[in-house]
């Protein structure tokens, strides 16, 4: 075999390595009762749900809980399904939270509860460009 | 008014640039059929050009008049600038849009292209072509003109009213808004006045090699394009990556995700061209006696431009959506881009297919000994290196293309991208500096076996001399990067000796090995800033997180109450309140001593502000602030009683949905210490006060407010005060009042007492920091006794995180060294075109 040729194997090889370990490492957009059927299977993967935070009657946002230390907090969610999960996170709250539209927690479950490695928040604009 | 003519100016420009682009790219072609003597079509090609770029000059200028005279009658300045913009930022506001964006990408197309015409006069009709095409295409982005139903490109100068459907453009016109919605915050930044230009130079530039690519393909002059391309690819890559880099640098400086790399879709769309750029430039230098060189480096040189296009399209018809931290508009330009993407890789195809066949080929296949193999080893690996960041990157894009065809794909980026993509890229950065530093040997040296065992033996003894000494002195165990910092020092000695052994002969020469140099330096401080990132701030309470998860987790903030100190490691931390920046005054203010007024941007302050105890503002004067920012005090002093002040900031914004939390850096020799707010007391959220207590004192009596001591230290009768119109038989009462915080910290507070027609009014005053607002309620004058509410809430806080980034200084001085290794090869090869050039041979 020419050297030549063995260098492309190699390089082929390093390349399908890279797009299979992509694929694997890859995390996916997933409702709650989704995740939990993944995480019952043994899976562990990180993956992405998105959602709305819990609204009372009167569109009160209920059910966030501080710790005591103020370091990290706790908040219902629910997904695109209408699902509602407990959801904690090992950061403390963003003052612009309970103003979000819409929140995605990348996470996974941990027995009954969601643990969040990183929450996205997506905030209404202040002013909006359709408006004067 | 609408001043509609300057507006219609600038869309006349706009017009006028894309057709003379158009003509000059014409022109061009069919010069290319003429000879060298011929230069009629050349004529009219250069006076188009000049048009054109005339054009272009008058677009900018008809814009920058809109933002600057606040014409807020045009959608471009309404949604990008505000009157109280400063004039140094107004230039920002091109590159808040994307229409400005691309202005300023053509505006360095026409500056570029001005300089090929004067440099290169016979490759000029080929290469002009191709380059005033893509510049048609490029104006075709900004041309704001609807063909048969379809828009084609937004233009900048489209006015308010054609934008946005309200009623109050129905009952009037001509209705201009008082003011702008302003330029977001992050963009009022030094960096970001001139990372973009630099960055959209080096995007521009990557034309050029393009360009001279297809002119020699076209042109059957297979090898001859590399010469007059090479210092342009040179100078290519260092514009992209000093724009990267100083993106890097800006992100360290302003967001707080805690770094200056975040692999984010952004980030790495520039990443990868500019890998494979410098991959493109290893190949064109080693054309000459390999033909799998030359073919490498041709698929290379067109590689760059086309990811140069997708990146592009990627980060700008809206595909990623949420995945980025970067967000531009979405114009619905999604289609024009895709086909600007698809023209020029299907073009670039179809004509290298055509002309494979008729490339050199190598008869002999090339030794493991010769230079050209090494090179042709690092430059694959770098493209497998940006191929590992492109895959992921694109995983919006296969969302797309599955859902085009009627699937539901639901692939989210890794969870974890700095881990994911820094397993692969640590691995490859150590190839790359083992080759960086073992190919200069091969390059400088006729190599076989015995002489490459003799050439390398001295520096692999120095590395690990050196790395030995660093492991100790540093403390570095963990074996990943033990082999990481002994291949970037090996890098380092490698380079170095390659320098002193033929860098005495001709320094010129040498532009490679500091380069490699600079690329080992900042392998180094990425290394240690980031492997060694310490969080300063960590808890380590070894309390439980929850009683669902078993492990321990460690919380990475720490809460600071207002002038209460606390210990975190070596340091005593205290928050000592939130500041103002007041312009004109050197220090930061802290905003108890301002009282704002109904417009933002001034304040009148509550006392004098003096700085080295000269004056500055008298008390009571009106003060132009920035009400954008909110400067958080944090004292650090160490065990030495050695002490620094940080100013994390946050700030908020009408132009941004978030509020941005920005770090403050103390800066020592072999570290950073990095500090950023992670949240405070949300300003927004209205304050609960406690059950109003009532307090009866005299003048001169103490008493307590929110556990703080206060004293009353008298009343005064105000003539006229702010705002409140009195008359002959109304009285107004100000009480003033000490209140003493922690840490010798005097507060003031005033409330009214007023009696105005008849009736008594009260104007209580806050004061912030200590949680206590107070109202003035009664006077019994008979007793001379005054009567108080005093109501309480919770006190200012912070909770705020510290990074350690130990060395990172080596990665900025890594910058500095590969900016000077690629200036020396820039000059290096411009001077060989030059002499060729000049010979008449090229």
């Amino acid at each position: 075999m020419k050297k030549s040729h063995i260098f492309g194997i190699v390089v082929i090889a390093i390349a399908i390595t890279i797009i299979i370990s992509t694929a694997g490492d890859a995390s996916s957009y997933v409702s709650f009762e989704e995740a939990k059927v993944l995480a019952a299977g043994g899976k562990e993967n990180k993956i992405h749900v998105v959602g709305q935070l819990k609204k009372n009657e009167q569109g009160k946002i209920t059910g966030i809980q501080p710790s005591e230390d103020r370091l990290a907090f706790s908040f219902i969610m629910i997904d695109d399904n209408g699902d509602e999960q407990m959801v904690h996170y090992n950061e403390p709250m963003p003052s612009d939270f309970t103003r979000s539209e819409q929140v995605v927690v990348i996470g996974a479950y941990q027995g009954e509860e969601f643990l969040a490695d990183k929450i996205l928040l997506k905030c209404p604009s202040k002013y909006q460009e359709e408006e004067l | 008014m609408v001043h509609t003519f300057i507006g219609n100016l600038g869309h006349f420009f706009v017009i006028l640039a894309f057709i003379a682009a158009l003509v000059s790219a014409y022109a061009y072609f069919t010069q290319t059929k003429n000879s060298i003597e011929d230069q009629s079509w050349a004529k009219l090609a250069r006076w188009s050009f000049g048009i054109h770029a005339f054009a272009v000059l008058g677009i900018i200028f008809s814009l920058f008049f809109i933002i600057y005279n606040h014409y807020f009658e045009y959608h471009y300045a309404w949604s990008h600038a505000s009157k109280n913009l400063p004039t140094h930022y107004m230039i920002s506001c091109f590159w808040e849009g994307q229409e400005g964006s691309f202005l300023l990408w053509m505006f360095w197309h026409a500056v570029l292209g001005a300089v090929l015409i004067f440099t290169n006069k016979r490759w000029e009709a080929p290469v002009m072509s191709v380059f005033m095409f893509v510049q048609a295409f490029l104006a075709s982005m900004i041309l704001g003109v609807v063909i048969f139903n379809i828009k084609i490109g937004s233009s900048p100068f489209i006015l308010l009213r054609d934008v946005l459907d309200v009623p109050v453009f129905a009952l009037n016109p001509d209705f201009v808004p008082e003011d702008g919605t302003g330029l977001n915050p992050l963009l009022q930044n030094y960096w970001m006045v001139i990372h973009p230009p630099v960055l959209f130079l080096g995007f521009a530039t990557t034309l050029i090699p393009f360009s001279y690519c297809i002119a020699g393909l076209w042109q059957k002059r297979f090898k001859s394009w590399i010469r007059p391309a090479l210092p342009w690819a040179l100078f290519s890559a260092l514009m992209l990556g000093v724009g990267i880099l100083m993106g890097a640098y800006w992100a360290y400086e302003t967001l707080n995700f805690g770094g200056y790399w975040n692999w984010d879709p952004v980030e790495n769309a520039v990443y990868v061209p500019w890998l494979i750029l410098i991959a493109a430039i290893h190949t064109m230098i080693a054309f000459k006696k390999s033909s799998s060189a030359l073919k490498t480096a041709i698929i290379l040189s067109i590689t760059t431009f086309i990811l140069i296009l997708y990146s592009t399209f990627l980060t700008r018809s809206g595909i990623l959506g949420e995945s980025s931290v970067h967000s531009f508009t979405d114009l619905g330009m999604s289609g024009q881009l895709l086909l600007y993407l698809l023209v020029f890789t299907i073009l670039s195809v179809l004509l290298l297919v055509k002309v494979w066949k008729e490339l050199p080929s190598d008869e002999k296949e090339v030794s493991t000994y010769s230079r050209e193999f090494w090179i042709f080893i690092g430059a694959t690996t770098l493209c497998l290196m940006g191929f590992q960041v492109l895959v992921p990157t694109s995983i919006p894009v296969y969302n797309s293309i599955v859902e085009l065809f009627g699937g539901i794909s639901n692939l989210a980026p890794p969870a974890d991208q700095v881990g994911f993509y820094t397993k692969f890229q640590l691995w490859f950065a150590v190839a790359v500096a083992l080759l960086s530093g073992t190919g200069q040997f091969f390059w400088w040296k006729k190599m076989d076996r015995g002489a490459l065992k003799e050439a390398l033996t001295l520096p692999i003894i120095v590395t690990l001399i050196i790395s030995a000494i660093v492991f100790i002195a540093a403390e570095v165990q963990d074996i990943t990067y033990i082999i990481v910092l002994t291949a970037a020092i090996y890098s380092l000695v490698a380079n170095a000796f390659i320098l002193f052994q033929f860098g005495k002969k001709n320094m010129q020469l040498s532009g490679g090995a500091v380069a490699h140099m600079g690329i080992a330096m900042m392998l180094i401080g990425i290394l240690f800033s980031s492997g060694y990132n310490k969080v300063v701030s960590l808890n380590t309470s070894g309390l439980v997180y929850h009683r669902e998860f078993p492990e321990e987790v460690n919380r990475e903030n720490v809460l600071l109450w207002l002038h209460e100190p606390r210990q975190m490691e070596e340091y005593k931390l205290t928050y000592r309140g939130q500041h103002t920046e007041v312009i004109g005054f050197p220090d930061y203010v802290p905003s108890h001593h301002l009282q704002r007024l109904e417009d933002p941007h001034y304040a009148l302050t509550k006392r004098a502000l003096v700085h080295e105890e000269k004056t500055v503002y008298e008390k009571g004067e009106i003060v132009k602030i920035y009400p954008e920012s909110i400067y958080f005090e944090v004292n650090y002093e160490d065990e030495k009683g050695k002490s620094f002040i940080l100013y994390p900031r946050v700030q908020i914004s009408e132009a941004m949905p978030n509020p941005i939390y920005s770090p403050d850096i103390y800066r020592a020799v072999s570290s950073d210490l990095y500090t950023h707010v992670s949240t405070f007391p949300d300003p927004e959220n209205e304050t609960e006060w406690s059950q109003p207590e009532t307090i009866r004192v005299k003048a001169g009596q103490q008493f307590f407010a929110n556990d703080f001591v206060a004293v009353m230290e008298g009343v005064e009768k105000l003539e006229n005060t702010q705002g409140l119109q009195l008359g002959p038989d109304d009285v107004a009462i100000k009480a003033k009042i000490k209140i003493f915080g922690k840490e010798d910290v005097e507060y003031i507070a005033e409330p009214l007492y007023i009696i105005k027609d008849q009736m008594v009014g009260k104007l209580a005053d806050e004061v912030f920091d200590l949680g206590v607002r107070i109202n003035f309620v009664n006077i019994i004058p008979e007793e001379d006794i005054f009567e108080f509410e005093i109501e309480t809430t919770q006190k200012d806080y912070i909770i705020m995180k510290a990074l350690q980034k130990p060395f990172i200084n080596i990665l900025w001085m890594g910058t500095l060294v590969l900016v000077l290794g690629f200036g020396m090869a820039i000059r290096r090869r411009y001077s060989d075109f030059i002499k060729m050039r000049d010979k008449g041979t090229e």
